[in-house]
């Protein structure tokens, strides 16, 4: 198969960027969207050209480090996969596909199509964990947990912090990021005793970090890479009232 | 070299416990006056990063990637081992202890295993502490699965998503030290040395993956958590940016590397489908629970496997190891896989897969069922293969995976330079030869968790380095070590790119170095990778500069590492005149093709020692002594 690709060049973040047109040639159905990267990356290695630098790591979807808007949707045409899991097959030969990095105030570009997502890892520290010691643990079947409660906390801890979710939003906002890791930990028991102080503080974090504020257009969760529900906002709001009414 | 395992005397039940009493401990307000160096944040690193902070050291943590959370560990599918008991089969911490060393095929180290069996309990309630959503029983209380090597329930798990749940517990209690000011994380940085003075662990070199800028950092301590070396094998299941190269960079300052030839091939991967491909994906071990492996009985049946009635085919892990069945463990069940191969009745383009069937699962479970137990698994191969697992058998084929060798490191998980640890994948300790399923979460968490916050203490109130600053000599060496190396790849210009030398090598090792070995494909590598280097340092393009954010480079200084690294590899595997789990030499198998081991001449771990560039390093012996599991066959028949 045969592509044309428009690529987003940005040497650093400080100087701006634009669209470069490359081929990728014989390309097989069954290479995978980063393979078919790896063979144009090094086709321009071998003639001493510097290549498009794009974030990957796991190749398997899960670290959530890779991800590319693909004719401006995060990840790609595909429903429900990381850009990663993305197969030639999917494309038709002879497509042209624009590459741009997530376009986000929060997510500065670093190069080409990488982006600084430590926003994500403040949002984290202020509060999206359980205080708990090493060693202070009580037995693991001392506090029973219902099942449905569990399958629920795990559907939204599925989240791997790609970024998609900001990346799709018009506002870029981290509502659906944020709203996974408060359900997730509300959702359980060990996480109730902070889970008022939990919710105010990432909010502030959130929107200190510069992301936008949440409009309901669902756009995350059609484009979120392992289908985390809009359901999360619904409870991050209820969190975040209850905080403001009772914390 | 004389390898001191420092193993504690006693009881083997009571040496953890008496040891953690005779320890020497920091006294808390001298805790913050000390400075700790985790390079890598998977859950060796970010378990023992996050604790040590609790305890109140000033940590700083260094990772190659853009966050602390995306540590391979996460890629985990499986499950996590712990001797719980819950399931009321017959477990116990001798029963794992038991099961770890035989599947080990006795080339671990009893008391560390021993104690990794105790303290696996204790990491079960630490996750669920921190709100791990592990599976539930309809009563609330937490589910088990099986796993190969082993008759008990003895498997935690979420999903088919254990690794990224436990990695994000601790990454979430490291972030927490973070926010308290206890640990400051360098992200995108990458180790390309340590630093030795005064023959004291006292630094590492970094360089920052965006502004290129090369970096000393001092501490007490330094402790490896870098993980494994498959990627040796260009192919495996391993991150594309999984290296050996903070390992082989410590072994060239004088840490000892162990059992390097010990490398786990995991008989559940999605077979490699053409050239261009860039890495495997595996099939979680647990599929084996409810799918049955097998070939068709006659050589080249090219028949679409669901019109191959039952009679002609072979379900040959059944019908080799009754008793285990289809949960043979890996290494075993590798093998039996590359033999059906070998002899022709492989599946799948180029004949180098064999089928995971779930008809007889479908029939007796339901597809509902299976679901909840595969759904991602079965999502992910169809995606990948654009076949569907539940229409028709699965095709599968093993693939590196994991690797047992690393850093020689002591019962207190300290290298053979004072005050370097390694923790993890990243060193040689518990799974001797093979390592079951499973078992990697449990070490990695068992490490950082429960043993280094002890030992660590220990080293630093006996110890006591001198004091010293960046300016020292060793820093500037050390630096001008990186500097050097990386301008020089720049400045090459040859003709060949960083990926097509990495895949040469790669080729070489599967080829000769893989599931199966002999005298005469060592002796080539040993010819071969050598001259692939000298190419390599000859002829390879490294484009753009070092002063900003350059992946080429990256990768050039990996692969650099690897074409050393493969070497010592191979001199390894030649050297190990015996075959025991991960490591198959041809010439020494039983009638039944199984592993023939040499207890009389090898049951001992190989340390190798770096002698300076070119020369050959030297192969030191730590004999391993059986009191509790004596050895014998290992069979699972």
């Amino acid at each position: 198969m045969n592509f044309t690709l428009n690529v987003w060049r940005q040497k650093n973040g400080q100087s701006s960027g634009q669209f470069v047109t490359y081929q990728a040639k014989d390309i097989s159905p069954d290479a995978s969207f980063l393979e078919m990267l790896d063979v144009v990356n090094n086709e321009m290695e071998a003639k001493g050209e510097e290549p498009i630098a794009f974030d990957h790591d796991c190749r398997e979807g899960i670290c959530g480090t890779c991800g590319i808007a693909i004719n401006g949707r995060p990840h790609g045409p595909r429903n429900a996969v990381t850009t990663c899991q993305l197969y030639m097959r999917n494309f038709r030969d002879g497509d042209t596909l624009t590459l741009e990095p997530w376009r986000a105030q929060a997510f500065p570009v670093v190069r080409d199509l990488v982006v600084d997502r430590s926003a994500f890892d403040k949002i984290i520290q202020a509060g999206g964990f359980i205080s708990i010691n090493t060693g202070n643990a009580p037995d693991a079947n001392g506090l029973p947990v219902p099942k449905d409660d569990a399958e629920r906390a795990m559907d939204a801890a599925a989240c791997i912090g790609c970024g998609a979710c900001v990346a799709a939003c018009k506002n870029a906002s981290a509502m659906l990021f944020v709203s996974a890791k408060v359900s997730h930990l509300a959702l359980l028991p060990q996480g109730q005793p902070e889970s008022r102080k939990r919710v105010k503080s990432m909010v502030q974090t959130m929107d200190e970090a510069g992301f936008g504020n949440c409009t309901n257009t669902g756009a995350c969760e059609a484009e979120c890479p392992k289908s985390i529900s809009l359901d999360n906002i619904a409870r991050l709001n209820r969190e975040f009232l209850l905080s403001k009414l009772f914390g | 070299m004389q390898l001191d395992s420092k193993i504690p005397p006693g009881p083997i039940q009571q040496k953890w416990d008496q040891h953690r009493f005779n320890m020497k401990l920091v006294n808390p307000a001298n805790k913050r006056k000390y400075t700790i160096l985790v390079v890598g944040t998977g859950l060796a690193g970010a378990s023992a990063a996050a604790t040590l902070a609790e305890l109140g050291y000033n940590v700083h943590t260094f990772c190659y990637q853009d966050s602390p959370r995306r540590a391979h560990s996460i890629a985990a599918q499986g499950g996590i081992n712990a001797a719980k008991n819950y399931q009321n089969d017959g477990d116990s911490v001798w029963r794992l202890f038991y099961d770890t060393v035989k599947g080990g095929e006795w080339r671990g180290r009893e008391a560390n295993i021993h104690r990794l069996a105790e303290i696996s309990v204790n990491i079960i309630d630490q996750c669920v502490a921190q709100g791990v959503p592990f599976a539930r029983e309809y009563g609330g209380l937490l589910a088990n699965r099986s796993f190969g090597g082993a008759l008990v329930s003895r498997t935690f798990y979420a999903r088919g998503q254990t690794g990224q749940q436990l990695l994000l517990g601790a990454y979430q209690a490291l972030m927490r030290q973070v926010a308290a000011g206890k640990v400051k994380s360098h992200t995108r940085h990458e180790m390309l040395d340590v630093v030795v003075a005064d023959g004291h662990a006292r630094g590492i070199i970094t360089r920052d993956m965006v502004s290129g800028k090369v970096e000393r950092w001092l501490g007490d301590a330094v402790l490896l958590c870098t993980g494994g070396y498959g990627n040796l094998f260009y192919l495996s299941t391993n991150a594309k940016g999984c290296n050996v190269s903070a390992i082989w960079r410590a072994y060239k300052r004088g840490a000892c590397m162990a059992n390097p030839c010990y490398t786990q091939i995991h008989p559940t991967c999605i077979p490699v489908s053409g050239d261009y491909q860039s890495k495997l994906t595996l099939m979680s071990e647990s599929l084996r629970n409810d799918g049955r492996v097998w070939v068709p009985k006659q050589a080249g049946d090219k028949r679409p496997a669901n019109q191959i009635p039952d009679a002609e085919r072979d379900y040959y892990l059944e019908r080799k190891y009754p008793t285990y069945g289809n949960l043979a463990p890996r290494d075993i069940s590798s093998r039996a896989a590359k033999e059906q191969c070998d002899a022709g009745r492989g599946v799948g383009p180029g004949g180098r897969g064999v089928y995971l069937d779930f008809r007889d699962a479908l029939k007796t479970q339901g597809r509902k069922k299976l679901e909840e137990k595969y759904k991602e698994l079965f999502e992910m191969y169809h995606n990948i293969t654009n076949e569907d697992g539940y229409e028709q058998p699965m095709r599968i084929y093993p693939a590196v995976h994991y690797t047992m060798g690393g850093l020689w490191v002591d019962y207190h998980l300290q290298s053979t330079i004072p005050g370097c640890f390694v923790l993890g994948e990243a060193n040689f300790s518990d799974h001797g030869a093979n390592r079951l399923g499973a078992s990697a979460l449990m070490q990695g968490l068992a490490d950082g968790y429960f043993i280094i916050p002890y030992t660590l203490g220990h080293y630093l109130t006996s110890a006591k380095p001198g004091k010293i600053d960046t300016e020292h000599a060793a820093f500037k060496d050390a630096e001008s070590n990186v500097v050097g190396m990386n301008k020089k790849l720049l400045s090459i210009k040859g003709k060949r790119t960083v990926d097509s030398f990495h895949k040469e090598l790669g080729l070489l090792m599967w080829e000769h170095c893989g599931m199966a070995r002999n005298e005469k494909g060592l002796n080539e590598l040993l010819q071969k990778v050598p001259a692939l280097r000298e190419e390599f340092w000859q002829n390879v393009n490294v484009p753009g500069s070092d002063a900003d954010l350059n992946q080429a480079l990256e990768r050039a200084g990996r692969v650099a590492d690897f074409l050393e690294f493969g070497e010592l590899t191979a001199r390894d595997a030649l050297e190990r005149r015996e075959s025991c789990g991960g490591h198959f030499r041809e010439e020494f198998q039983t009638p039944e093709g199984e592993c023939q081991r040499d207890d009389e001449n090898f049951c001992h771990v190989a340390a190798w020692e770096y002698q300076g560039e070119g020369q050959k390093p030297l192969r030191n012996i730590e004999k391993l002594e059986f009191e509790h599991v004596p050895l014998s066959v290992r069979s699972y028949k």
